[in-house]
């Protein structure tokens, strides 16, 4: 499959199942109801996954081993999380986090 | 704010919406072009799924050529909490047509469910198509307009890895992992702490059997089970 078409074909599927998770509960609500252990479950995923997500970037994966620590990715996280703190604002986040590691690899010279 | 229903109404209320969806937007638009995706295709993203933090995972996962169902399913995961949003929200709407509800729900987001649930307490309960559709129209063609702006600017930069630009994503994930515990009400702090730490540590034993990005499925199911089980056993 032609990257075009991989990328084309994961939108399309992710549209769809975005725009279910939308409508179905509007359309659906009068029929049913989630039990409470659902809505609590679900109510865990937005800071598990974002932080595994970040976390995951910190580490470089050796399948059978263990990872090792990615470094530039690890101190430029310091000034990232501290904007985050300061600013609250993902402008500013993101802006302050992609200086952060071009001014490490500036300084590390690749 | 008050009880005004109109379409105009909540196309006026939702300007600070549009405001912070042109700056997340913009840099989505950027960091898809650094990522290799096309402005058209981001553009197509954008206009399908329509949830910031979605995109940018996204854009991560579709870097490193992971599985398209793999793929589907974080977003899945991801956008569940759409459902939740639907859920408190679908009963204020009850009186409007099939056509209507799917046209509005279609529109729904973290921001305009806000907006709609502050609204409610200056109308006595009620909402109308009308005024949410203006109060989700406008933060979405934001949207378009500056993730196809962040896109074409993205293309201006050369060698984007040299100034840290692949550092963005990562950003995104710093930022709203803090703005997620900054802002949820519903979870106490020291377990939303407790739940960072046993992710991380998943993450890096993880990594040693699960490859790629299917360790972050993985983390997510095992982590929300923990967060259940804490919080009836120690909150």
């Amino acid at each position: 499959m032609s990257t075009f078409n991989y990328t084309i074909l994961t939108i399309l599927g992710c549209g769809l199942v975005t725009w279910l998770s939308r409508i179905l509960p509007f359309i659906l609500l009068k029929k049913f109801n989630l039990s409470e252990t659902v809505l609590e479950y679900l109510s865990f995923v937005p800071i598990v996954i974002m932080s595994a997500l970040w976390f995951s970037s910190l580490f470089t994966q050796h399948l059978g081993h263990l990872p090792t620590v990615n470094w530039p990715n690890l101190i430029a996280s310091g000034p990232t999380l501290l904007s985050a703190i300061l600013s609250k604002n993902l402008l500013v986040i993101v802006l302050v986090g992609v200086c952060s590691l071009g001014v490490i690899r500036l300084i590390a010279g690749n | 704010m008050n009880d005004d229903l109109t379409r105009r109404a909540g196309w006026h209320e939702a300007i600070p919406i549009g405001f912070s969806y042109f700056g997340i937007s913009l840099a989505l638009g950027i960091v898809g072009r650094a990522a290799g995706i096309s402005p058209g295709l981001m553009l197509l993203m954008s206009a399908l799924i329509f949830a910031g933090s979605a995109q940018f995972v996204l854009i991560s996962l579709l870097l490193t050529q992971e599985p398209v169902m793999a793929i589907v399913a974080a977003t899945f995961l991801i956008n569940a909490r759409l459902i939740l949003l639907g859920i408190t929200l679908a009963p204020h709407f009850k009186q409007q047509s099939f056509l209507k509800t799917i046209l509005l729900a279609s529109l729904l987001t973290d921001e305009s469910f806000a907006l709609a649930i502050n609204k409610i307490n200056y109308t006595k309960g009620r909402l109308t198509f009308a005024w949410f559709h203006g109060a989700a129209l406008l933060p979405y063609l934001v949207c378009l307009s500056a993730t196809l702006i962040g896109a074409l600017l993205g293309g201006l930069l050369t060698n984007p890895e040299r100034f840290g630009v692949d550092f963005a994503v990562i950003a995104m994930f710093i930022g709203l992992t803090y703005l997620q515990f900054e802002s949820d009400q519903q979870l106490p702090k020291t377990l939303q702490l407790i739940l960072i730490g046993c992710s991380l540590v998943m993450v890096y034993f993880g990594m040693i059997i699960i490859p790629g990005r299917l360790l972050i499925l993985a983390v997510t199911l095992v982590g929300c089970a923990i967060g259940v089980i804490l919080k009836h056993v120690y909150f």
